[in-house]
């Protein structure tokens, strides 16, 4: 089996799963967001049922549309809230909270080996750790705040393999993009991905989270990484209760493996208005931009802050350009903060803002005017998705969104180190 | 039977381009909300679109969010159906779990406005425009088991569980 069927048979009440099989699968956490967990709530009132299967296994982040930005995104909150309040379930008030899928892992509450469903098409990130994690709408949360489970049908497994060594500048980001480039928007469409090989085991844990991330970006259910070293070390100090690491058989059977060299792989930027318009940065030449945004479930921990950090030092952001920098979480803005790195960005002329989905679906905190552009670190460049239908959204790692936010138009890091 | 009008979208209709993010604090006032649907995509379907019509979509419709407000939109519109060549996953099952019917079948030889009746127990299209048959997918069963009792709400009221 596949590290993805592995999973998934130990949650069952079967010994083995193949692709196509229909099964009931017990769930280790389900999350929910303001967005979402309205309706979770609603929906889970009308079963007629009390309390939630396991108020410690049900975690809801308001993450999206706070701090609330106006009336109708603050009721939203409000009965959240009084609903994780009275059933006693995992809850992040503003001030503690992170978006969900920076939270979660740093808190100990996403583990490898587990089952974790979220009311948010990004939950795959999870998979990093070696969880098995997939995004469902809030009638399926519902349903599975109630009985603790959820019917799944087994995904195919498409294996991803990364030789080589990364070149200076590429990031996990680049690697999913340029993959879903390749494969395109539905190029795992229903499937798993497993993602392995050199370049995979030299990629930092906030590399994995990234590329986790965007697997749904290919129509992935689930991205799944294998646990090593650098996992354990992540997750040993934030468990607090007990995991189970699983690998994939050596004669499991995939539906497909694809394989990559990665020394070949340059930065590369999705281009309006889909994932999959990836191009190398030495492609794109004087595209100019109006702001820049740095953050998200996607690319909004340590590590990014740091090489965005790293290029905007000593640097100015653009006159044309408003550079807005969301640290993912509580603990990622506290670390950027005694590392000096929310002082390099505001000196340099970028705005900081406490931990938001924000901008990335046009909620708030950097909406996009008429024909605007922008660069963006998050996951998505679909028409109005950060605002006006005429507005553009490229997508980047947090390198070249830095470079670019100091150059007025799309630059390599290159250009301004 | 379903009766209605073919509204023909191409490929790869995401859930922004169905309701954008821009909208969702208006979640509690769907009728509000369900003016905008499809509008990045066809700014004339929500007010063209009558009770019974039909979305006819290429490849990978409804990718992007698990945000149920995308399915919810469309059935709020009034639409008796999405045909597709093919649905993002969690549109898929969005869908299905609030009543609204999703058929997989080749959708190229429909045009925009073509009247199409719909079968959904023996599984065929016909477009009495062009005066073509098709047929689609029988969906899982758990999906048709969901859609039978009207959704998954219903379905767990009876059944307390997933019975699979």
């Amino acid at each position: 089996m596949t590290l993805a069927e592995k999973i998934l048979a130990a949650h069952s009440d079967k010994k083995r799963v193949s692709p196509g099989d229909f099964i009931n699968v017990r769930v280790d956490l389900v999350m929910s967001n303001d967005i979402t967990a309205p309706i979770a709530i609603r929906e889970f009132q009308k079963l007629g049922v009390k309390r939630v299967f396991d108020p410690q296994k049900v975690v809801m982040v308001p993450d999206h549309f706070v701090p609330n930005k106006d009336i109708a995104s603050a009721e939203q909150a409000k009965l959240m809230r009084e609903f994780a309040r009275k059933q006693g379930i995992i809850y992040f008030e503003v001030g503690e909270m992170g978006i969900e899928h920076v939270l979660l892992p740093e808190q100990g509450l996403v583990l490898p080996g587990e089952v974790i469903i979220g009311a948010d098409s990004h939950t795959c990130t999870y998979g990093a750790l070696g969880a098995f994690a997939t995004g469902m709408g809030s009638t399926d949360i519902a349903a599975a705040m109630a009985t603790g489970d959820i019917w799944m049908k087994v995904p195919p497994t498409i294996k991803l393999v990364y030789n080589g060594k990364l070149e200076k500048w590429v990031s996990g980001k680049d690697l999913i993009l340029y993959t879903i480039g390749d494969i395109g928007v539905d190029g795992a469409l229903y499937a798993a991905m497993e993602f392995s090989g050199e370049a995979i085991e030299s990629l930092s844990i906030d590399g994995r989270f990234t590329m986790a991330n965007m697997a749904v970006e290919a129509g992935g259910k689930a991205g799944l990484f294998g646990v090593d070293n650098k996992t354990q070390l992540y997750v040993k100090s934030r468990a607090e209760r007990p995991y189970l690491v699983y690998e994939p058989d050596g004669d499991a059977e995939y539906s497909r493996v694809i394989e990559y060299d990665v020394s070949t792989i340059e930065p590369q930027v999705a281009l309006p208005h889909s994932p999959a318009n990836s191009q190398p940065i030495s492609k794109l030449k004087n595209i100019k931009i109006n702001q820049v945004v740095i953050g998200s479930c996607t690319n909004g921990r340590l590590e990014d802050l740091r090489l965005a950090a790293q290029i905007v030092k000593g640097n100015k952001v653009h006159p044309g350009v408003r550079c807005i920098v969301i640290p993912g979480s509580q603990q990622v803005y506290l670390d950027a903060l005694i590392e000096g790195l929310i002082e390099t960005f505001v000196r340099a002329g970028a705005a900081v803002s406490t931990p938001t989905c924000g901008p990335c679906l046009g909620g708030h905190m950097g909406v996009l005017a008429d024909g605007e552009k922008c660069v963006s670190t998050t996951n998505r460049n679909f028409v109005g998705r950060m605002g006006s239908p005429k507005s553009e959204v490229y997508l980047a790692n947090p390198a070249v969104a830095a470079a670019s936010a100091v150059a007025g138009r799309i630059a390599s890091p290159e250009e301004i180190q | 039977m379903l009766k209605g009008r073919a509204f023909k979208f191409g490929d790869n209709i995401s859930t922004d381009h169905i309701i954008p993010g821009r909208f969702a604090p208006l979640r509690s006032n769907l009728p509000e909300l369900a003016k905008h649907v499809l509008e990045d995509a066809d700014p004339t379907f929500a007010s063209r679109v009558k009770k019974g019509d039909f979305i006819v979509a290429g490849s990978n419709f409804g990718l992007g969010s698990s945000r149920e407000h995308a399915p919810l939109v469309i059935k709020m519109a009034g639409v008796s159906a999405v045909l597709a060549k093919s649905v993002a996953r969690i549109f898929f099952r969005n869908a299905i779990n609030l009543g609204l019917p999703v058929l997989i079948c080749d959708t190229d030889g429909i045009n925009d406005g073509d009247e199409l009746e719909v079968d959904l127990a023996k599984g065929t299209v016909y477009d009495k425009t062009n005066g073509q048959q098709l047929t689609f997918g029988k969906l899982p069963e758990v999906m048709l088991k969901i859609l039978g009792e009207g959704g998954l709400l219903p379905y767990i009221r009876k059944h307390g569980d997933f019975k699979l």
